[in-house]
């Protein structure tokens, strides 16, 4: 009998099974919860259409196990999306929920970063999240996976939710990292090289020497991406940085778990990431991928920094030494992820270069990542963006184009105004 | 037993922002979300579905978002299943966890052969696809022993674990 992975030793752990495997059916009890401006309206309308049947929902099953982020279109950017803040406060209000990060309160920010940051979540626990990129947080060595309303308000109420066990795809990142190279070359190098479903229902874990030397922004930028290759979780085992990231944060008790040595993977990856180039996805799959020089002819219109995958501090100060005492050629945007990360970017002076490049800063916001808001997109104009997505009119009219890249890549191109290989400014 | 037509978009990776685009996400009402589906790809969907319609695709459908809206809008525009050679495992869960609508699983003879505007008959007992249209018959994968309960039950809040 073969050892577990990190993810099936917690589930098992989660659903109090001796072992469990990939392929088995398990109701799990769920260590922490999260909710947003558009899954906490949709939880409260499932709870109200339980009302309405006659069952009314007086308590959460552990109101401290829950948390609350604003961050897809906040500020509000319309009565409807105002009405969803109000909905989120009469939701932590009745419920007793102690952790709503609320914008224009302090900290508050785009909820995968907040996971972290905050240390919402700690390794080797359970956590749903009513968003899809919820993934990130695996970074940290926890079982983190994205639902739907319907998913999350059975959560709040059972504490618990079936998964299948997934299988999962090792990838080895080994070598050392080259200095024009981000986490976001490498994982949209492993999207294009294998597909947007090659992960559909399984789990993708990181490892190698790569990771070893990988700071903890970086990582989480792979965990967050995996979910565009249709993977239910992403992680990464537990080592010192980990721990040292998550204890410099909260100093409650966690155990964190390790997969055993004997682990059955469903295949492994191996990538020899000092080899690789910068790389861009164009339009209109995070999957068709280009090396950057290969694009230079390609004139953007816009440049954006921004979302929980390219707009942590590591991102921001990467695409600031870019762009550091030059000016950008076309329009720059730059949303930090968390009002934290705003602060600590304002105190360092990387908004500075920023703003002396012309750039505006945003407040932080999932923004035009999902088409809501701030800078949207026109009909055939063209954006390079740290982002995760670029499907049809995902950052706003369905016939403009979004091209991903690494903060690097974006700032390199917000330079030139042409798509632009870091090494080449 | 479900009966319908089929409107086939032939194409892989049909994400959730082509099915309900990102700033309707903020609407709740589903009778207004319905009347966005699709929007990405297909202006005159809405037009043209009736209830009960069928959805036939490709591979990887539902990608994308964890958006519940996405299942809600197409149900609500009518559609009470989509059948596809593979589905994204968000809107797998959401389309049957709220009960909207039926993911059926499909092999390449059916994506295929099964062409726009076609009559099928689903039957879960047999795991059939009966195209009416053409005379034919396709075998649809089975749903999982768990999936085929919150099915037959309703979806996940009508549903009792043993």
């Amino acid at each position: 009998m073969c050892g577990m992975t990190i993810t099936e030793k917690i589930l098992a752990r989660a659903s109090n099974r001796e072992r469990v495997a990939a392929g088995d059916v398990v109701f799990a009890s769920v260590d922490k919860v999260m909710v947003h401006d558009v899954s906490g309206p949709g939880v409260m309308m499932v709870l109200r259409e339980l009302e309405r049947k006659g069952k009314r929902i007086e308590r959460v099953w552990d109101s401290d196990r829950v948390w609350i982020a604003e961050d897809h279109f906040v500020p509000a950017v319309d009565k409807i999306a105002a009405e969803n803040i109000m909905t989120l406060e009469r939701m932590s209000e009745r419920f007793g929920i102690k952790k709503h990060f609320k914008y224009g309160m302090g900290q508050y920010g785009i909820c995968h970063t907040l996971s972290h940051e905050e240390a919402m979540v700690l390794p080797g626990e359970v956590y749903v999240g009513g968003d899809s990129h919820t993934n990130t947080t695996g970074a940290l060595g926890c079982f983190a996976t994205g639902m739907g309303h319907t998913d999350i308000a059975y959560v709040l109420i059972h504490g618990r939710i079936w998964f299948r066990v997934p299988e999962t795809l090792l990838f080895k990142l080994e070598g050392s990292i080259p200095p024009y190279i981000m986490a976001k070359d490498i994982i949209l190098k492993i999207i294009g090289d294998n597909g947007t479903d090659i992960a559909n229902y399984k789990a993708m874990q990181f490892a190698g020497s790569a990771i070893a030397e990988m700071p903890m922004d970086e990582r989480f930028t792979l965990t967050n991406m995996t979910t565009e290759a249709g993977a239910k979780n992403g992680i990464i085992e537990p080592d010192e940085r980990t721990i040292a990231y998550v204890k410099e944060r909260t100093d409650r008790p966690f155990k964190a778990v390790k997969g055993d040595e004997d682990a059955e993977y469903e295949e492994i990856f191996t990538y020899e990431v000092n080899r690789l180039e910068p790389i861009v996805a164009k339009p209109h799959s995070p999957a068709n991928i280009s090396y950057a020089r290969e694009l230079s002819s390609i004139e953007v219109d816009r440049a954006y920094i921004g979302s929980c995958t390219g707009a942590k501090y590591t991102d921001l100060l990467e695409a600031a030494r870019i762009i550091k005492g030059k000016k950008a050629k076309v329009r720059l945007e730059v949303l930090p992820a968390s009002q934290s990360i705003y602060m600590r970017a304002l105190n360092d002076g990387l908004l500075s270069i920023f703003l002396e490049a012309g750039a505006v800063i945003g407040p932080p916001t999932c923004g035009a990542c999902c088409g809501a808001h701030m800078g949207v997109l026109a009909k055939d104009e063209v954006c390079v963006s740290t982002t995760n997505r670029n499907f049809p009119g995902r950052m706003g009219h369905v016939e403009s184009k979004t091209y991903l890249a690494s903060p690097k890549v974006v700032a390199a191109s917000a330079v030139t105004g042409r798509i632009t290989d870091p090494r080449d400014v | 037993m479900v009966r319908g037509r089929v409107h086939k978009y032939a194409r892989d990776n049909i994400d959730t922002d082509v099915i309900i685009p990102g700033p309707y996400l903020k609407i709740m009402d589903h009778n207004e979300l319905a009347k966005h589906a699709m929007e990405g790809l297909d202006r005159d969907f809405v037009k043209k579905v009736k209830k009960g319609d069928f959805i036939l695709a490709g591979r990887n459908f539902g990608c994308g978002s964890s958006r519940e809206h996405a299942p809600i809008a197409l149900s609500y525009a009518g559609i009470s299943a989509v059948l596809a050679l593979s589905f994204a495992r968000i809107f797998y869960r959401n389309a049957v966890d709220g009960a909207y609508l039926l993911p059926i699983e499909i092999d390449e003879d059916a994506y295929n052969e099964i062409d726009d505007g076609d009559e099928l008959e689903i039957d879960l007992d047999k795991n059939e696809v009966r195209n009416i249209s053409k005379e034919k018959v396709y075998v649809m994968k089975p749903f999982p022993p768990l999936i085929k309960r919150i099915i037959e039950a309703g979806g996940l809040f009508n549903y009792t674990p043993e």
